[in-house]
């Protein structure tokens, strides 16, 4: 059982995930990589920028991996973040599990990038070919958890 | 007591700046933070009323009572992936 998780300001490559899961008691190993996409609502997109409230996005990234792999009970998750500038085509996020069995890899794939899109404190400015900018709406941040005695 | 506001994205953009400190009276809230703030100039008021918030880097209620020296984040939707 391992958990990685981080943000960065380095390119994100699948294997960058793929070297921290894994082992001879896996049978599966599910991949995620999220990509900028040419075209949104329409418009042509030259890149994006991501910006983070670093010190929370890290808890917070931990805390979904965390989870992800309570779920899965054996295994290992890495997940990754992106901030600063990614180009077309470049890989915003990665999140890689690694389970004995697939159903459970694939599941804990999609619940970090689920709770990704409504938790993580990441902002996105979509930098358009004719020059223009935009802070893409995004999801409201969820209700806060009652405080725990612990914190 | 003192507070450091920080904010992020659009709100950035609306403040001109990454954060402000704000001298508060005992016992306020980040409502009465954010209603500081949204007092202080005509772009500031355009942050809502009641954005979503993280006190010392966790997400927090409005009604959430402040001590010196927190850290209360004004967050926008967010938007990773």
């Amino acid at each position: 059982m391992s958990v990685h998780s981080w943000l960065t300001d380095r390119p994100l490559e699948a294997a960058d995930v793929l070297a921290r899961v894994g082992g001879h008691e896996d049978g599966a190993v599910a991949l995620f990589l999220g990509t900028v996409r040419r075209s949104n609502a329409g418009r042509e997109v030259a890149g994006m920028r991501y910006d983070a409230y670093l010190p929370m996005a890290e808890r917070v990234l931990a805390a979904i991996a965390a989870e992800a792999l309570e779920r899965l009970g054996e295994g290992s998750v890495a997940a990754a973040h992106r901030v600063g500038e990614v180009q077309l085509g470049g890989a915003s996020v990665a999140i890689a599990a690694a389970s004995p069995h697939r159903e459970e890899a694939f599941a804990a794939c999609r619940y970090v990038i689920e709770e990704i899109k409504v938790r993580l404190p990441v902002w996105k400015l979509e930098r358009y070919t004719d020059g223009t900018q935009a802070w893409l709406g995004g999801a409201p941040p969820p209700a806060p958890e009652p405080a725990e005695a612990a914190s | 007591m003192r507070v450091n506001i920080l904010l992020f994205a659009h709100y950035r953009e609306l403040a001109g700046t990454d954060a402000v400190a704000l001298e508060l009276p005992d016992g306020a809230t980040a409502a009465d933070a954010v209603a500081r703030l949204r007092a202080a100039g005509a772009t500031l008021a355009r942050i809502p009323a009641a954005p979503a918030l993280a006190v010392n880097e966790a997400y927090a209620p409005l009604e959430t009572a402040l001590a010196d020296g927190d850290e209360v984040a004004l967050l926008p939707p967010v938007a990773g992936g």
